[in-house]
C-alpha cells in the first residue's frame, strides 16, 4: 500500500476526540491536509499541536474518530503496518533529535542502513546529495554536539528526506533559531516541498514565518479548529480570538491574567482566606 | 499506622514494578533471536560494558583477594590449618564474592551509564525519532545493550575471580609463607565442578538482573534531566538489593 493517493486530501481527520486524564485536548476535531501543499497548523502553546502530529503518525491513538493518511486508517494499524506507513513519512523534531554518538553522515545514512541493503558507495552518494541540499555536505564528519541549533535541524531535515518520503512533518521548526537560520529553514521547507513533490505540515506559532511558506493554514484553540483558510485571509479575519493570535495581542479571548481573586480585594488582603 | 501504610504502599509499588519489569523482560527475550542476528551491535555493547567496568573490576578483585588472604590466614591459623587457605579463598570467590561484588560494581559503572544513555536518548526525542524512521528502539537500542550486559557479566566475574585468587596467593604464599604446592593442590581438591557451576549460574542470573534493571530504568525514565538522574540512582539501588536477594535465594536452593 502506498500514499500515492489521487489529487485531493492526503490526510483527513474526522471527529477526533482525545483526552489526557480529565483534560480534553481534542473534542471533535476535523481537518484535511491537501496533497502537494504546505499546510500550517497554528495555535497557542498547549493546544495540542504536537498531540495532533502524534495522532497522524500513530504514536497516539484517538479515543474516537478517524485519522486517515493515504489509504491507511491509522488507529487501526498494527505495528508492522504502522512502520510501513512511517517509512513514507519524514518528521523533523524540535531539537533535531539526532543520534548523539553518530556523525552527521551516519545520522543521515541511518534510515538507509536500517531499511535497505544498498552498497556503501550508493549510500554515500545519496547521503551527500541530501546533505548538499541542506547546505551541510561539508559537515559530514562532525558530531551533532559540534553543530549549532540551526545546523542540527538542517541535518535532521536531510535525514527526514533521505528515504524520499511523501509527507514531511515539522514540529515547531523555528523555535530558538536566530533570524538567519530561521530564513534558511523557511526557504528549505518551501523548496523541498516543491522540488520533491511533498506534502508538508508545519506546526508552529510563528505567524510571520508561516506567512512565507504556508499555502493553507489552520488555527487551533480549545480543542478544535477555530479558523482555516489561506494565510492572508486569516490575517484579515476579525473574530476576536483569531485577531488576538494572528496579531499577537496580549489580552483577548485567551486571557492575559491567570484566574485570580478580584484585584482590589486581593490587595486589601480579603482574598487571603481563599488561598 | 503511618509506617504500616507506608510499607504497604512501598510493597504495592514494588510488586507493580516487578510486574512491568517482567513484561519488559518478556519482550526482550522475544526479540532476542532477531537481535542475535545483528551480532555486531551486541559485540559493540559487550565491548562498551566490559571496557567501562574492566579496570575497576580488576582493581577491586585484587584487593578483595588480598583481604580474603589476610582474614582467611588469620582465621585458619587459629585452627592450624593455613594449608587450606587456597581452597577456602577460591571457594568464597567462586561461589559468592566473584558474582556478587562484580554485579554491584557493574551496576555502579556500566549500569548507570546504560540507564543514563537510554534515558537521555529518550529525553532528547532520539527514541521517538527512531520510531518515526520505522526503527523499533526496543530492538535497535535497548536489546543490544541488554544482551551486551548479559554476555559481559560472566566474563567480568571470571576476571574478578581469577585476580582475586591471585591476590590471595600474594598474601598467603608470598607474604605469609604458605607452601605454594599445598596452596594450589588444596584448591584443586576442595573446589568441585558443582561450585564452579554455581558461580557461573549466579553470574548469568546477576547479569540478566543488572542489565534488565539498567535498560528498564533508562527506557521508562521521565524524559527530563531530573528523570534521567533519578533513573541512574534507582539503577544502582534496585540492582544492589535484587542481586543480594537473588543471591540468597539461589544459594538456599542449591544447598
Ligand atoms: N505526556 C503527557 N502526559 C499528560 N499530558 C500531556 C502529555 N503531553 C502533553 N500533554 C498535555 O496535552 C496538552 C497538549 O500538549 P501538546 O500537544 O504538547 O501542545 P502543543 O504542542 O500545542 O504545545 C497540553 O495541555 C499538555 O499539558
Ligand atoms: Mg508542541
Amino acid at each position: 500500500m502506498t500514499l500515492a493517493a489521487p489529487e485531493g486530501n492526503l490526510i483527513e481527520l474526522r471527529g477526533v476526540r482525545f483526552r489526557r486524564g480529565a483534560f480534553r485536548v481534542f473534542d471533535g476535531l476535523d481537518m484535511t491536509i491537501p496533497k502537494g501543499k504546505v499546510t500550517a497548523v497554528m495555535g497557542p502553546s498547549g493546544t495540542g499541536k504536537t498531540t495532533l502530529l502524534r495522532l497522524i503518525t500513530g504514536q497516539l491513538k484517538p479515543d474516537a474518530g478517524s485519522v486517515r493518511v493515504g489509504d491507511y486508517e491509522v488507529p487501526e494499524l498494527g505495528l508492522g503496518r504502522l512502520y510501513e506507513m512511517r517509512r513514507q513519512m519524514g518528521m523533523l523534531f524540535q531539537n533535531g533529535a539526532l543520534l548523539t554518538d553518530f556523525t552527521v553522515f551516519d545520522n543521515v545514512a541511518f534510515p538507509l542502513r536500517e531499511h535497505t541493503r544498498l552498497p556503501e558507495r550508493l549510500i554515500r552518494h545519496i547521503v551527500l546529495t541530501k546533505l548538499h541540499a541542506v547546505g551541510l555536505r561539508g559537515a559530514a564528519t562532525l558530531f551533532p554536539g559540534e553543530l549549532s541549533g540551526g545546523m542540527n535541524r538542517r541535518v535532521a531535515l536531510a535525514r527526514a528526506i533521505v528515504m524520499d518520503p511523501d509527507i514531511l512533518i515539522y514540529d515547531e521548526p523555528f523555535v530558538g533559531l536566530d533570524p538567519i537560520s530561521m530564513g534558511v529553514i523557511v526557504r528549505l521547507i518551501r523548496r523541498l516541498n516543491d522540488a520533491l513533490g511533498l506534502t508538508s505540515i508545519v506546526v508552529s506559532h510563528d505567524v510571520n514565518e508561516l506567512e512565507q511558506v504556508a499555502d493553507h493554514s489552520y488555527l487551533l484553540a480549545e480543542g478544535r479548529v477555530v479558523a482555516a483558510g489561506a494565510h492572508r485571509e486569516l490575517m484579515e479575519e476579525d473574530s476576536p480570538l483569531v485577531r488576538q493570535f494572528m496579531h499577537g495581542e496580549a489580552d483577548g479571548p485567551v486571557a492575559y491574567h491567570f484566574p485570580a481573586p478580584e484585584y482590589g480585594e486581593d490587595l486589601l488582603g480579603r482574598g487571603q482566606e481563599r488561598r | 499506622m503511618g509506617l504500616v501504610r507506608e510499607i504497604g504502599a512501598t510493597f504495592a509499588a514494588f510488586i507493580h514494578a516487578l510486574g512491568s519489569m517482567a513484561i519488559f523482560l518478556g519482550r526482550l527475550i522475544m526479540y532476542t533471536p532477531a537481535g542475535l542476528l545483528r551480532f555486531r551491535l551486541v559485540v559493540q555493547q559487550v565491548h562498551n560494558a566490559g571496557a567501562l567496568s574492566l579496570v575497576i573490576i580488576m582493581l577491586s578483585g585484587f584487593f578483595v583477594g588480598l583481604v580474603l588472604g589476610l582474614q582467611g590466614f588469620d582465621l585458619l591459623a587459629r585452627f592450624n590449618s593455613e594449608n587450606v587457605l587456597g581452597g577456602a579463598t577460591a571457594l568464597a570467590l567462586i561461589k559468592e564474592l566473584g558474582p556478587v561484588v562484580t554485579a554491584l560494581l557493574f551496576a555502579g559503572r556500566a549500569g548507570t551509564a546504560l540507564a543514563s544513555e537510554i534515558g537521555l536518548m529518550k529525553a532528547t526525542d532520539q527514541l521517538s525519532a527512531m520510531e518515526m524512521m520505522a526503527v523499533d528502539p526496543m530492538k535497535r537500542v535497548v536489546l543490544p545493550r541488554f544482551l551486551g550486559g548479559v554476555i559481559a557479566m560472566p566474563l567480568l566475574v571470571a576476571i574478578f575471580t581469577a585476580i582475586g585468587i591471585f591476590g590471595a596467593w600474594v598474601v598467603g604464599v608470598a607474604l605469609m609463607g604458605v607452601d605454594p604446592g599445598v596452596f594450589w593442590s588444596q584448591m584443586q581438591s576442595l573446589v568441585s565442578m558443582d561450585d564452579v557451576r554455581e558461580g557461573i549460574f549466579k553470574s548469568i542470573v546477576f547479569g540478566v538482573a543488572a542489565s534488565l534493571v539498567a535498560v528498564y530504568e533508562g527506557y521508562t525514565a521521565w524524559p527530563t534531566a531530573e528523570g534521567v538522574g533519578r533513573a541512574t540512582t534507582r539503577t544502582v539501588v534496585i540492582t544492589a538489593v535484587s542481586v543480594l536477594i537473588l543471591d540468597y535465594m539461589i544459594t538456599a536452593a542449591l544447598l
